[in-house]
């Protein structure tokens, strides 16, 4: 154990905690948390819209709303942000919020590192947006598929803000991946083993495991794609004895966990909401744990399911898909647990539990339609048609969407000291469950009738035309429940943030502190006795407990804010951007930039504490 | 690390007794092993079908060009071997140096920190040669198969070294300054998780380049 007497700097003069500067350099968790929230949630609107767009061009056949380019740019950045900027930065948001007061922490194991994610995480966003800035927003997909992405098919700018905007999205991940591992393994409360922690901390820590794994191989199949792009080499090239298909299992070797990291969390989520609204504890604490690790490790050996039909064989075809059917078993116990979790609870009818009861029914239709797809002859009939697009949509949106907007509607007391709207989040549901249903389950039939994806337009004539009518209205009925959802954002914000610490009668330690918690969260870091520690309290107690009191934390030190995550964020903006820029810079960019870097990072290395 | 990220870590003990920052270390590494598992792997899938393609110099057999130009196998075992040797032997003098910070040798760290530098030196320096040579003999980083995996594998390994010798450099340079007491021995010792992972990684490229024909 670290114990050396070490000198402290003075702690500053109580740093500002309004002001655009406080958020700029906060360290505090719980601000990171909100950042990311926001800054997700206007991505996610911005993939919305590239959908909307697209669903008005599929409405009719022959449509000439969107040219063909147009309509290219728009499906690969509504698949590229509402994977990278808007699920995982969803999910960020609730790690950052709550893994620490979970857990019995006063913040992540390392504070500006965490600052330093979100800022890179923003950038990246940023660049990669602004490709429609030049009319040349990525266009080959949000999977790139070699060698389409090669500078003879591909010779405008947009593959290169895709490749350079993933991979400084990739560092904001690896760099929290390292933190919340750490924070989770290192910094638990006092009597907080393994197996006592809430399952959302499980499932998130999983997660992390995952990215930290699978993001690494991504980011060599993107450095081989700039290599041949900007440098002239020819590892995907197939004239020059480069293969296409390496593209293709690195990036799936990566892309199949990260749909694990998509979903994992949300399962966490779901896990935490339906005991406290069924007050009933989680049916099979340990099946869930072992579940979500056995779906991690078997994620590693499915990949080339998505590849059944690229011609590899019987033997490869078989065992991927033996793996893949086998990692349905896993997750069919989740959803036996949580079932088994309702049956026989006092079911509260909240509009957290029904988010979640709704991810449940619409997790199961997507997990079908997945296995369905791991038999390879009859994926060679589904690959690359709407039915795919079906699944993928009920398990992200269905799945995924479904968890978390029940997270915020169950996390958002906590966070913002305000309840949201029980009615209008009641017809938010409702308006987001019928209009989710009448956009992606027509796909179904569409698509096994052989309309393709990633394509602009179908002529008329071939039986799709009142598929895709349907899907189109459903769509704009999604896009009225995000309506309503903003606005009832907008009048709960309106409330005085009066909410009381733990208003659906938690079990867990982020119910114990006040609404919306001090910076230091806990007055006294708590002793863990439990999985299920605050209805443990408050049985002892032989009740609800009071309102906790708003203590000043005086005497607590918590780590002050910093300017160096920030000008390090933008340092490894700029090696990434200067290498797009190799044309116009050379390499005295690059090494401007790379000196820009090193300066922040030994800035950052060396700020007194 | 800086006394910033020390001050917190220390704050509480931690769950697990081990310090919060040697994990991150060996967190870090965990996920680089799958880094440069992908560029070997890279490496290894296009190793056979680099003859096929025709165009040299090659790293193991010789090749005649179209015109009549004769290259020998480019590698350079001998030289790579003595950096191989100097990279190794820098390990196990940072282990050394690390023992003295820790014992308050103040002799045996610096100089034994300033051989492990110097061997890190050496090996990129090496590397630079090799590099520079390759390019006058004919083999860029576009010429084939083999320039392509080779320069991105080396390449990228020889960079994780040039920033494992900065490292060392700066803690060098806070050693002579006396800011490295026994109390702080494990800010070294971070640095040489680091220094110890990019010699492993070093130990499966050499084989697999260099030895496997």
């Amino acid at each position: 154990m670290a114990t050396t007497v070490i000198d402290h700097a003075p702690a500053r003069a109580h740093a500002a905690k309004t002001g655009i500067w406080s958020w700029i350099t906060t360290v505090d968790h719980k601000r990171i948390g909100i950042l990311y929230g926001a800054t997700a949630f206007g991505f996610f609107l911005m993939g919305g819209i590239e959908a909307l767009l697209l669903r008005i061009q599929l409405g009719r056949p022959d449509n000439t709303f969107l040219s063909p380019e147009t309509y290219n740019q728009l499906f690969t950045m509504h698949g590229t942000t509402m994977i990278f900027l808007a699920v995982m930065p969803l999910s960020a948001m609730f790690f950052n919020f709550f893994i620490p007061l979970l857990i019995g922490a006063r913040d992540v194991a390392f504070p500006r590192l965490n600052a330093f994610s979100y800022w890179v995480f923003l950038l990246g966003g940023l660049f990669l947006n602004s490709g429609f800035l030049f009319g040349a927003a990525p266009n080959d997909g949000w999977f790139g598929y070699a060698n389409l992405t090669s500078n003879q098919y591909s010779p405008g700018l947009n593959v290169d803000f895709w490749m350079i905007g993933l991979q400084i999205l990739g560092i904001a991940s690896l760099a929290a991946g390292v933190n919340f591992f750490v924070t989770v393994i290192n910094l638990r409360a006092p009597g907080m083993k393994l197996m006592r922690m809430p399952v959302f901390v499980w499932m998130s820590f999983i997660t992390q495991v995952l990215i930290l794994l699978a993001f690494p191989v991504i980011t060599v199949a993107l450095i081989l794609v700039m290599f041949d792009r900007f440098f002239g080499t020819h590892f995907y090239i197939p004239s020059a004895g480069g293969d296409p298909l390496l593209w293709q299992h690195l990036f799936w070797i990566f892309g199949h966990p990260e749909v694990y990291i998509l979903i994992l969390p949300s399962f966490g989520i779901v896990s935490e909401i339906l005991p406290v609204f069924s007050r009933k504890p989680l049916f099979g604490y340990a099946a869930m744990v072992f579940s979500g690790i056995f779906i991690a490790f078997l994620s590693f050996g499915v990949w080339s399911h998505h590849m059944f039909a690229t011609g590899m064989g019987p033997i490869a075809d078989t065992a991927f898909s033996l793996t893949t059917m086998l990692i349905a078993i896993p997750t069919g116990v989740k959803i036996f647990n949580w079932i088994g979790t309702m049956w026989g609870g006092s079911i509260q009818a909240k509009t957290p539990m029904y988010f979640c009861v709704g991810f449940i029914a619409m997790f199961i239709i997507g997990g079908l339609s997945g296995v369905m797809h791991a038999s390879p002859p009859a994926d060679l009939q589904q690959t690359d048609t709407y039915f795919v697009v079906a699944h993928f949509h009920y398990v992200l949106f269905g799945g995924s969407i479904f968890a978390l907007t029940g997270g915020a509607y169950y996390w958002w007391p906590k966070m913002f000291g305000r309840m949201l709207s029980e009615k209008l989040g009641k017809v938010h549901f409702w308006l987001m469950l019928i209009g989710f249903n009448l956009t992606f389950f027509p796909m179904h039939f569409v698509g096994l009738l052989g309309m393709p994806r990633r394509v602009y337009t179908y002529p008329a004539g071939l039986g799709f035309d009142i598929y895709n009518q349907i899907e189109t209205a459903g769509a704009f009925f999604l896009l009225v429940a995000f309506l309503v959802f903003l606005w009832n954002i907008y009048v709960t914000w309106r409330k005085p943030a009066d909410a009381p610490a733990d208003p659906w009668n938690g079990a867990t330690l982020e119910w114990a502190i006040p609404s919306p918690p001090p910076e230091f969260n806990f007055a006294e870091i708590p002793t863990v006795r439990s999985r299920d520690p605050l209805w443990e309290t408050k049985r002892q107690h032989g009740g609800r407990l009071p309102e906790p009191a708003r203590v000043s934390g005086a005497g607590i030190h918590m780590p002050n804010p910093s300017f160096w995550p920030v000008l390090a964020a933008a340092g490894v903006t700029a090696v990434f951007v200067s290498l797009m820029l190799l044309p116009k810079l050379g390499p005295a960019g690059v090494v401007v930039a790379v000196l820009f870097l090193f300066f922040s990072v030994f800035k950052w290395a060396f700020e007194p504490a | 690390m800086s006394d910033a990220t020390h001050a917190l870590a220390l704050e509480h003990p931690t769950s697990t007794g081990i310090d919060t920052r040697k994990l991150a270390i060996w967190t870090f590494i965990g996920s680089e092993c799958l880094f440069f598992a992908s560029l070997i792997s890279t490496y290894l899938v296009f190793r056979g079908k680099v003859i096929q393609h025709g165009v040299g110099p090659f790293p193991h057999d010789p090749w005649t060009s179209p015109t009549g130009q004769h290259f020998d196998p480019i590698l350079e075992i001998k030289l790579v071997t003595v950096g191989t040797a100097l990279l190794l032997f820098s390990s196990l003098f940072v282990v050394i140096a690390l023992n003295g910070a820790q014992r308050n040798r103040r002799g045996q760290f610096l100089s034994f920190l300033g051989l492990t530098i110097m061997c890190g030196i050496f090996f990129v320096g090496m590397q630079v040669y090799e590099f520079t040579h390759f390019v006058h003999e004919g083999l860029k980083l576009q010429t084939n198969l083999f320039g392509a995996s080779f320069f991105t594998l080396t390449g990228f390994h020889g960079t994780h070294v040039t920033i494992g010798v900065i490292w060392l450099i700066t803690m060098f340079i806070l050693g002579v300054r006396g800011k490295v007491p026994p109390g702080k021995a494990l800010n070294l010792e971070l640095a040489a998780l680091y220094w110890h992972f990019v010699d492993v990684v070093w130990i499966v490229i050499f084989p697999v380049v260099y030895l496997m024909k």
